[in-house]
């Protein structure tokens, strides 16, 4: 019974052998999640650009979870990959992670969050605060300076939602009409967007806009506005992931800021290879608004 | 009806006391399925892939299995009693969290630490006193304990992790320091195997607690406090819980407000696999270890050989579904 186990789990490994990739000269991404399409649109850039520089990249997909994540650069670091993409989950539980990559020798990059220590070879996002105050501007232009604002955060922790964050605030203070009225961490996730929405609106019975830190969020608090039948809430958004921007052409969003993750994807395997073949860069990639 | 049913114990205490190496050598028949399946993998994964069996991989690879097989230990005690702990995930969210604030407003970490695990015990204790004189079922009970301890994790964070110089500074001094070349960690795993270990196979504690276990109703008729034990299991399934959460924090230098989403599953797979049984009476800390490394060394072969993530899951969820479909023996004397 025992060797039936045996096989079992060794058939498991031979047959995981078969859906693994090669090992040669490599690049490693770690990514925090790949149930976020703008982090499936950021590996896909990377990938096409390592299919046209000629490099191996290993994605591995932390699932949102810090010590999963933390395990993953670890066994890339084992894999002796030639430098590491590094998305991370939580800008301070990543520093261990990239301080043993340091000791290690492999150069680090982090691609669209940023980590709270070690050293960083380069640092290639978008310019999120920018970004959260364009949205403020955007808001504040439609309600004409007057309302009561709500925000959805992002996973508490993320440089990306530190940023927006910051940047929506710093964007509002120009407007003292407008007023936020609350701001709750939903995660970037679009269900706990949904839950959170509909609580925000049991509690707020006068909502003009809100401003959400990623698209899953905003799609799911447009869902828990219809459901809830009110009327006269706009919807701002930030990434602009296909279902996001189907959402604006036909009017259930008012707007989301662009993103360009797949070119952030390229840009860190471009800067990667690059550094490995001498030189430095740090790239900020442009933001646009995207209305219908 | 004799408690139990396997040579993990008998019926007649003289043989308790007897020497170490009866023990052992029953220790050995028990567990030795598992650990060969264990060298199987280990062999396999060195064969599809030249990294894993680098001592800095192996190293990591019982650093990463080192959470899930302490909080697997004290999932092992509640499991012999024939409970089972639910909340082991929130327990060390929240301990950790508690740690890490008072390490953070400049309490000496030991200390802190101290607090942190005395906290787990007590929160595993009033768990089991719950459980014990309510009457409520194990499963229902530690599930609402889950809500409560992750709500309470949450309100206390704020939802922000809990980081800064003082958690990088015991992050440097407690995860990443080596005593005598021996990764910390790991030699927080084996004392805590250790303790464990001697605990169940040695005292008659830890034969009242395979008693329990076995057959609650006959082992209540032989004197033994079935409700002080249901709440001791619990307790040290708390302080496992703490004492984790402490490896944790130290790995990523900062509590984080959603640590152990989950890892009650993990660690019930680990006692699982190692061997012991879900109703309770049969099995050992010993079998919890090579199931928690089974399990890390699956995941971290995985992630050498390059398996999408989502194949990842359906393997792991694959091995323990083997696991316990091969451990299953008929029952009946």
């Amino acid at each position: 019974m025992r060797r039936l186990f045996v096989l079992v789990a060794t058939s498991a490994l031979v047959f995981a052998l078969s859906l693994g990739g090669a090992q040669q000269i490599t690049l490693g991404l770690s990514v925090s999640t790949l149930n976020n399409p703008f982090f499936v649109t950021l590996r896909d850039g990377a990938l096409d650009a390592a299919r046209s520089a000629g490099v191996t990249l290993i994605v591995l997909d932390a699932q949102d979870s810090p010590a999963k994540q933390l395990n993953d650069v670890q066994d890339l670091i084992q894999r002796r990959v030639s430098a590491i993409l590094l998305n991370p989950t939580d800008a301070a539980a990543l520093v261990p992670a990239v301080l043993q990559a340091n000791r290690a020798g492999v150069p680090v990059i982090t691609v669209d969050r940023a980590v709270a220590g070690g050293e960083v070879v380069a640092h290639i996002a978008s310019d999120n605060v920018a970004g959260g105050r364009q949205a403020a501007e955007f808001i504040a232009q439609q309600l004409n300076g007057q309302g009561s604002i709500v925000m959805l955060e992002g996973i508490p922790g993320t440089s990306a939602a530190r940023d927006r964050g910051t940047g929506f605030r710093e964007g509002l203070t120009k407007y003292p009409g407008l007023r936020l009225i609350a701001s709750q961490p939903a995660n970037f996730d679009r269900a706990q967007g949904l839950n959170v929405m509909q609580n925000i609106l049991q509690a707020q019975p006068r909502i003009d806009a809100v401003f959400a830190q990623n698209d899953e969020m905003a799609l799911g608090a447009i869902q828990a506005i219809r459901t809830a039948n009110r009327t006269g809430i706009m919807v701002v958004g930030f990434d602009a992931i296909p279902d996001a921007v189907a959402a604006v052409m036909d009017g259930r969003m008012a707007a989301t800021i662009a993103q360009q993750p797949a070119k952030m994807g390229q840009l860190g395997v471009e800067t990667a290879v690059g550094y490995l073949r001498g030189g430095t860069v740090s790239i900020p990639v442009d933001l646009q608004l995207v209305v219908r | 009806m004799s408690p139990g049913q396997s040579e993990t114990h008998s019926s007649a205490p003289a043989r308790w006391s007897a020497m170490p190496r009866a023990v052992i050598a029953r220790i050995r028949v028990r567990e030795f399925g598992v650990v060969m399946a264990f060298v199987a993998m280990l062999i396999a994964l060195s064969l599809l892939s030249d990294r894993f069996l680098s001592v800095s991989n192996l190293s990591n690879v019982v650093q990463q299995s080192a959470v899930i097989a302490i909080v697997g230990f004290g999932m092992t005690a509640v499991i012999l009693a024939s409970g089972i702990d639910l909340s082991v995930g929130s327990v060390l969210a929240l301990t950790a969290a508690v740690a890490a604030t008072w390490m953070q407003s400049g309490v000496d970490p030991w200390l802190a630490a101290l607090g942190a695990l005395a906290l787990g015990a007590g929160i595993g204790a009033l768990t089991g006193l719950v459980i014990a004189w309510s009457g409520i079922q194990d499963f229902i009970a530690t599930l609402a304990a889950l809500s409560v301890y992750r709500g309470l994790t949450l309100l206390h964070t704020g939802g922000y992790p809990i980081t800064g110089e003082a958690m990088f500074a015991f992050s440097t001094a407690f995860a990443y320091s080596s005593i005598l070349g021996v990764p910390t960690p790991i030699l927080v795993v084996v004392a805590t195997m250790a303790v464990l270990l001697f605990l169940l196979r040695m005292t008659a504690l830890g034969r009242s607690i395979y008693a329990v276990g076995g057959n609650r109703e006959a082992a209540f008729l032989s004197g033994i406090p079935v409700r002080g034990i249901r709440v001791l299991v619990y307790a040290i399934s708390g302080l496992c819980a703490a004492l984790a959460g402490l490896v944790l924090a130290g790995r990523l230098a900062s509590a984080q407000p959603t640590a152990g989403a989950g890892l009650e599953l993990d660690a019930i797979a680990a006692v699982v696999i190692g061997g012991t049984s879900l109703f309770g009476g049969r099995g050992g800390v010993l079998g919890t270890l090579i199931g928690a490394l089974i399990m890390g060394t699956l995941l971290n072969g995985m992630n050498l050989l390059d398996v999408n993530a989502f194949y990842q899951q359906v393997i792991k969820g694959l091995v323990i579904l083997a696991a316990v479909l091969i451990d299953r023996r008929p029952e009946g004397g």
